[in-house]
């Protein structure tokens, strides 16, 4: 049996699934809920100095009849009394010893810094977490994304906190920002036992097309957000293995970004996260859906022989390149299995408007399965991406599997490409169809 | 058997007659256009005698633009709300969505094309706007049926001044008067039929029937005439005792039921003969009008029957029973009363249908009802010079809808011999249109 318990960074916690500071932790009360469904740690609402929220404060993004595909807030940290926090924390550490809780903190000067990590320290905190990505409301005052965009500010916070902390501190890192190595470096330059990323990234989730004001509206007005759940998870993903591919960086890595099922769990594990937080999963469906991530989690660990989670952590870094590490010489066409084919011609339209005009309908109009011609197909995935049957279109291989040639070799080399009908590798033009044709053929007949 | 009581008041009638196709409401049909798949040169389009575009209309409903989705519908087809809860969607549109290939429930495009309608007719939004002033021709329309309407609707926006002559009191042809109460309220037929008069601003003359030669001269002075009149009453059987009161036409009956609801009168033991969509709904109407029984005879057997199985499953969904290879060879009837229906087996050898010899036996009754085909208006169609029909009656049209006698077109039931509301709603559309050419372009052509 898989064993989910990890060590991150010194922070024990029965299972890699961590509630992200949000208001699911805002509160002792929600964190023992949550522990007692399943979840292995919480990182507590980010206490600091006092703010006042605004009221209507979040918004969505929704797909069709999808609900909350994407989310988006405009609220600060936690507005309650941080003695209550406090009292709440060592409470629930009474309940649930071996959970971890985190205190995630957001303050301004040296002196506040050091009075805070002490502070929560005695209150029993597991770990810190720096906030310094809150991209609205709290950079204003200097702090949050303010600190996370500015590694030099950054490392100076991390090393004040770390002259007096005495638990693992993990620094939260901002996506808002287009080199997100650099924070990471300076946190661990300034002493960090670990990072975590992503927090929210800068939005405006949707104009109020009626009363020209974008969401949420706060008496006739808006501001720009933070943006998170599902739609974020590939740039969290991108962001995470940014930071765990880069040399010379050491420090274990929390991910965060739009995880909702035990698959989105081991995607970011795979791509070097040794634990993962979740927040506006947690906000739509509530703290029952651990069940499902542990359980799918465990199931793939056991189906892949894996023993614990270090095991599978980065996993998928390796075959994580550069694009001109890439073997020009690999070839794959789409194939299309017409007894799953339903006839619904959006392969074709892709193809015909979108991609290589490398898919032909049948001339017998009775027939609405299409075909690839080959000769054509670049293989760019687009068909099988819009086909609404599973397996229907799958893209097969057509080089011999023996060559291999990449730009990098080709600029060591010397031999990049002069023309644009380079033969080495890949670049040979395929047919195209006359301008004019547009016009002529409603619909594409080759074959 | 009975599962319907008798109604007796108009609340009862509309339970035993509730709509089987209901009309969604805003999350429903924001839930099932989500699923719509968009599907490149969609086959629910070809399958669409009118040719909607469907999933555009579809994704007009998912993003809340639901005049745009109505506009969409009514510019294919003027009867849009109607046939969204009239037309046969199993074999057309939703007999064609791709999810059933995939043996996933077919998208509700009629109940989403009906949601759409309903909304731009109940809010009254007005979609189309006729030119202003009439370019000076005239067309008549005989019969305000969805052929007739349809064809007006379309020569209103090319600029005809059009008059419709109608027998009836009210619009619409069967579509109020033929067509199973479950399917389509009285109230939602004439709400569509006003909401297009008032934006298409034609004239219809109720209880005006066409009928004689002086008729037809006089409607001969306008450019133009299109002839909409379906079909007509059923046809008889030719046996003994058929003209007594209890055996009665199916479009008769159900005309009446259409008009009186709970006050038509119905048996105890009803015997619908006939084995088509008509002679199934009347078995359904009885039914549901609380007969104790109902059986569908018919001369061939179940497999045979022209009628939609789903329409079948319905009927036998409201109580009625099949019985099926016979014949009635008498309707038992004394002058107060039917009592039964005398028939006969029938078994089909070589394809060919033939008498058992020594089968009679007699079904007791107390109503039977006749589906066994509509007449054709024969002697009135042949008041019209050169107006040519083919062997089963039906007036011929080229592709172009216009009959052997050029100033008249034609269209819906009285060409096809009897389809659908959609059918004859495409018809009038494109016949409008070719008028237009015939009395614009070049008239030599034809
Ligand atoms: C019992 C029954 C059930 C049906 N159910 C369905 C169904 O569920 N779905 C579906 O799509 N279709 C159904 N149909 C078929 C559908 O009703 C017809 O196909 C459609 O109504 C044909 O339209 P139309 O305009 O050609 O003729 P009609 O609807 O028959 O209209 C003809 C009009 O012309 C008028 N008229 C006739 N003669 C004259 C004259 N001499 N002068 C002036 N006016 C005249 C009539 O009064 C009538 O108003 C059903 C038909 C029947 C009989
Ligand atoms: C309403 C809301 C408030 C948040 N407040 C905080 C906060 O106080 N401190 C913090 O570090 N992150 C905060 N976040 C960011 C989340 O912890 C998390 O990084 C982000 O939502 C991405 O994860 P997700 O896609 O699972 O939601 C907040 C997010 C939301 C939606
Ligand atoms: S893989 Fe790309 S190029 Fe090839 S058929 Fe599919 S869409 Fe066209
Ligand atoms: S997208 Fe898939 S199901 Fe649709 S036509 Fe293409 S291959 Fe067939
Ligand atoms: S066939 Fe079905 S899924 Fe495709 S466009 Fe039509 S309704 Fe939508």
């Amino acid at each position: 049996m898989a064993n989910l318990s990890v060590n991150f960074a010194g922070i024990k916690s029965p299972n890699p699934f961590w509630l992200a500071s949000a208001p699911p932790t805002n509160s002792g009360y929600q964190i023992m809920k949550a522990f007692d469904a399943g979840w292995g740690g919480a990182v507590w609402k980010t206490l600091g100095v006092p703010v006042i929220n605004v009221s209507s404060r979040y918004g969505a993004l929704n797909y069709r009849d999808t609900r909350m595909m994407g989310f988006n807030n405009i609220e600060l940290i936690t507005d309650r009394p941080l003695k209550d926090n406090l009292r709440e924390i060592e409470e629930v550490k009474k309940y649930f010893p071996n959970n971890a809780v985190i205190a995630s903190l957001m303050v301004e000067t040296r002196e506040q810094w050091h009075q805070i990590v002490k502070d929560v320290e005695n209150a029993g905190a597991d770990g810190i977490e720096l906030n310094f990505g809150c991209p609205h409301g709290m950079c204003e005052r200097g702090m949050g994304s303010a600190v996370g965009q500015d590694p030099v500010v950054l490392q100076t916070i991390v090393s004040w906190v770390m002259e007096v902390a005495k638990i693992p501190v993990i620094v939260k890192l901002t996506p808002n920002i287009s080199h997100i190595q650099d924070p990471a470096n300076a946190a661990q330059a300034g002493g960090a036992n670990a990072v975590s990323l992503i927090n929210t990234i800068q939005s405006v989730i949707n104009v109020d097309i009626d009363n020209f004001v974008p969401t949420p509206m706060v008496d006739g007005k808006s501001t720009n957000g933070g943006y998170c759940g599902p739609a974020v998870k590939p740039i969290a993903l991108n962001m995470v293995k940014n930071v765990a591919l880069e040399p010379g960086f050491k420090l274990p890595i929390s991910g965060i970004g739009g995880v909702e099922n035990w698959k989105d769990a081991v995607e970011f594990v795979l791509m070097g996260s040794s634990t993962v937080q979740v927040c506006t999963a947690a906000m739509h469906y509530g703290f029952g859906i651990i069940r499902e991530i542990t359980s799918g989690f465990e199931r793939y660990m056991d189906e892949k022989g894996f023993k614990t989670v270090d095991e599978m952590v980065g996993k998928a870094l390796p075959q994580t390149k550069h694009w001109e590490e890439l073997n020009l010489k690999y070839k794959v066409v789409a194939e299309i299995n017409e007894d799953k084919c339903i006839g619904c011609q959006l392969c074709y339209i892709a193809c015909e408007d979108g991609a290589h005009q490398a898919i032909g309908l049948s001339s017998d109009a009775d027939n609405r399965k299409p075909h690839i011609i080959e000769e054509n197909c670049v293989g760019c995935n687009l068909c099988s991406l819009v086909c609404p049957v599973e397996n229907c279109i799958t893209m097969v291989r057509r080089d011999d599997g023996k060559q291999h040639l990449t730009w990098k070799e080709r600029t060591e080399q010397g031999t990049i490409p002069t023309t644009f009908n380079d033969e080495l590798a890949g670049g040979l033009h395929h047919w195209v169809p006359e301008p004019a044709d547009a016009l002529k053929n409603k619909t594409l007949q080759k074959n | 058997m009975s599962e319907y009581k008798i109604p007796t008041t108009e609340t009862e009638f509309e339970a035993n007659f509730s709509a089987k196709k209901p009309l969604m409401d805003k999350n429903e049909a924001f839930y099932e256009s989500s699923r719509c798949l968009f599907c490149y040169d969609a086959p629910c389009i070809k399958a669409c005698p009118t040719s909607i575009d469907i999933p555009l209309f579809i994704r007009q409903i998912n993003t809340n633009n639901l005049d745009g989705a109505a506009k969409t519908i009514y510019d294919s087809n003027y009867f849009g709300h109607s046939c969204g809860q009239v037309c046969p969607t199993d074999v057309l549109c939703e007999g064609a969505c791709v999810y059933n290939h995939q043996d996933v429930k077919a998208i509700e495009i009629g109940r989403l094309q009906a949601h759409a309608t309903n909304h731009v007719i109940q809010n009254d939004k007005k979609l189309y706007t006729v030119p202003e002033k009439t370019n000076g021709k005239k067309v008549a329309i005989i019969g305000s049926g969805a052929a007739g309407i349809a064809c007006a609707c379309e020569l209103r926006m090319l600029g005809y001044t059009v008059d419709v002559y109608e027998a009836k009191e009210k619009p619409s042809g069967l579509t109020i008067y033929g067509i199973a109460p479950y399917k389509l309220t009285n109230q939602a037929v004439l709400d569509e039929m006003n909401y297009l008069q008032k934006q298409f601003g034609y004239t219809i003359k109720y209880n005006s029937p066409i009928h004689s030669q002086a008729d037809i001269l006089k409607l001969e002075e306008y450019d133009a005439i299109f002839i909409g009149i379906g079909l007509g009453n059923t046809s008889t059987l030719g046996i003994k005792g058929e003209n007594h009161a209890d055996c009665i036409g199916a479009t008769e009956f159900i005309e009446v039921l259409r008009m009186q609801h709970h006050k038509t009168k119905v048996g105890k033991k009803v015997i619908v003969l006939g084995g088509g969509n008509t002679a199934i709904d009347a078995a359904s109407e009885a039914a549901r009008m609380g007969a104790e029984k109902v059986i569908l005879a018919y001369r061939r057997s179940k497999e045979e029957m022209s009628g939609y199985d789903f329409e079948y499953d319905l009927a036998k969904k409201s109580g009625a029973v099949g019985l099926f290879n016979v014949a009635p060879v008498e309707i038992i009837a004394s002058a107060e009363k039917i009592t039964g229906v005398k028939f006969v087996k029938m078994q089909t050898v070589n394809s060919k249908l033939e008498v058992i010899k020594d089968s009679e036996f007699i079904e007791e009754c107390d109503m039977v009802i006749r589906a066994t085909g509509q007449l054709k208006q024969v002697g009135f169609l042949n008041l019209i010079t050169d107006l040519k029909l083919d062997d089963k009656d039906r007036v011929i049209v080229n592709s172009k809808f216009q009959t052997t006698n050029p100033k008249y077109f034609a269209g819906g039931d009285v060409i096809n011999g009897g389809k659908e509301v959609v059918n004859a709603a495409a018809d009038g559309k494109v016949a409008a249109r070719e008028i237009h050419l015939m009395l614009t372009v070049d008239f030599k052509e034809f």
